[in-house]
């Protein structure tokens, strides 16, 4: 089978609307970093484990990783750069990451924040246990899971404990 | 990966007919969490990829005459959340919410994860015990397939190059009944089991047994049904001693294979323990 062979695509990806040819072995996430020029999805395991590639498909929570392009034709993705508002200002979710300190090193945190947002728009106060079941699919090798879960509880109007060490 | 031809076709016709003309050097593809890293690995190196994520016709939960009939394209997340299928059979609900991540359950689905026959899954034990079956259906007609006698080996099913698995019939539980999915995980909560065990028990007033599901995953080439330990404790009275020698008849029955998760030995006296508890807790289910 030769790799020539191209499929025309049209997906919206944070509501811009892109038609491309693309050959059906191009995975969603080259395809958004690469051809679309989007970087803020990052690839870390390629097997769908880590979640630093999740996007949102249509609402949902997908490994682009492990998605096919032609199999996103037709849907409406919201990568990391489309997540705060048009004027740039930031979702509550992305200020509580930077103000619990959510992130360590950062490579994870794309896919966190993606999914966090995924989370508080399924559960609008999700409990501690919800918030772990949902984000357990979301590994940060720096381990920093309890800055993460501060954010989302934050975010969505819960009390959180201060930030170990912080000073007042 | 290497490259391919991708074909979406919209109804269940146009997927026979691309399957009649490509057959052998096809594979279907639904949320792609399973084919997607086979095709990475060139495990499976396709000429022709059919998705069916446009075939809406292979989508839905119905419950009738005394079963659910799930559409194959139906996703994990949609059966966990199910109240149809929560209702028609709890043990569904309690076993698909423990598959992978959020994420993976979003797109992966019902009947994918059947064709694709990895014997560590989760779901394919409770559909066991629960005697599901099936459908699979070419251009030329359909049969069914109790799912006892679906899977033939690693990743190997009995389904025909040309045919499409289009819908899972499950037997509800019985109302009275108790149900226990016990997933062995020493080592984090999304991985694949080291052992799994699925049982569905009901007991009458006595305490006797009136019918029993039992079956394995992670314990042999393909998801075992424990036929034996279902007839130690068939019609039997259920206590503890009877729960002890139904699960001691799984040592016999399960080949597991020795990985990162544990060697052959460790897999099979888990395989014992894991069915005993399993037992234990659908059985305390059915009582309360």
């Amino acid at each position: 089978m030769s790799d020539t062979n191209k499929v025309a695509v049209k997906l919206t990806i944070n509501g811009q609307t892109y038609e491309k040819e693309v050959k059906p072995n191009r995975l969603l996430v080259d395809f958004i970093r690469y051809d679309v020029g989007l970087t803020g999805t990052k690839e870390g395991c390629s097997v769908g484990v880590c979640g630093a590639c999740t996007v949102l498909v249509d609402g949902k929570m997908v490994s682009s990783c492990l998605t096919l392009t032609p199999m996103a034709n037709g849907t409406d993705i919201t990568t990391i750069e489309g997540i705060a508002k048009a004027d740039g200002e930031l979702l509550p979710i992305q200020q509580a990451f930077i103000d619990q300190g959510g992130f360590q090193c950062g490579i994870c945190t794309p896919g966190q924040v993606t999914a966090a947002k995924a989370l508080l728009d399924f559960n609008s106060k999700p409990n501690e246990q919800e918030i772990k079941e949902w984000m357990m699919g979301n590994l940060c090798r720096c381990t920093g899971y309890y800055g993460i879960i501060r954010a989302i509880k934050a975010a969505s109007g819960q009390e959180v404990e201060p930030i170990p060490g912080a000073s007042d | 990966m290497r490259g391919f031809e991708f074909h979406a076709p919209s109804t269940l016709k146009e997927v026979h007919n691309l399957l009649a003309q490509h057959g052998e050097n096809a594979k279907l593809i639904a949320g792609g969490t399973g084919l997607v890293l086979m095709m990475k690995q060139q495990l499976v190196v396709p000429d022709h990829v059919i998705s069916l994520a446009n075939v809406a016709e292979l989508s839905g939960i119905a419950s009738e005459n005394g079963s659910l009939r799930i559409g194959a394209l139906t996703t994990h997340r949609t059966l966990e959340m199910s109240d149809v299928a929560l209702q028609g059979a709890s043990l569904l609900h309690d076993t698909y919410k423990h598959v992978a991540t959020i994420r993976i359950r979003e797109v992966a689905t019902v009947g994918g994860a059947l064709t694709h026959a990895d014997p560590a899954q989760d779901s394919p034990p409770a559909l066991l015990a629960l005697g599901a079956s099936v459908k699979l259906a070419n251009g030329k007609g359909e049969r069914t397939v109790d799912l006892a006698d679906f899977f033939e080996d690693y990743y190997t099913t009995v389904t025909e190059p040309d045919e499409v698995l289009t819908e899972v019939i499950v037997p509800k539980q019985s109302a009275s009944a108790g149900a226990a999915f016990l997933k062995f995980l020493p080592r984090t909560a999304d991985d694949y089991a080291t052992v799994c065990v699925a049982a569905v028990l009901d007991v009458d007033a006595s305490g006797k047994c009136q019918s029993v599901g039992i079956a394995l995953g992670a314990a042999g080439p393909t998801p075992i049904r424990a036929t034996d330990a279902e007839a130690v404790l068939q019609g039997q009275q259920v206590t503890p001693e009877a729960i002890r020698e139904a699960a001691e008849t799984v040592r016999a029955a399960v080949d597991p294979t020795a990985d990162i998760r544990g060697s052959k030995e460790y897999k099979t006296d888990m395989s014992v323990v894991f069915t005993r508890r399993a037992l234990e807790q659908a059985f305390a289910n059915a009582r309360s």
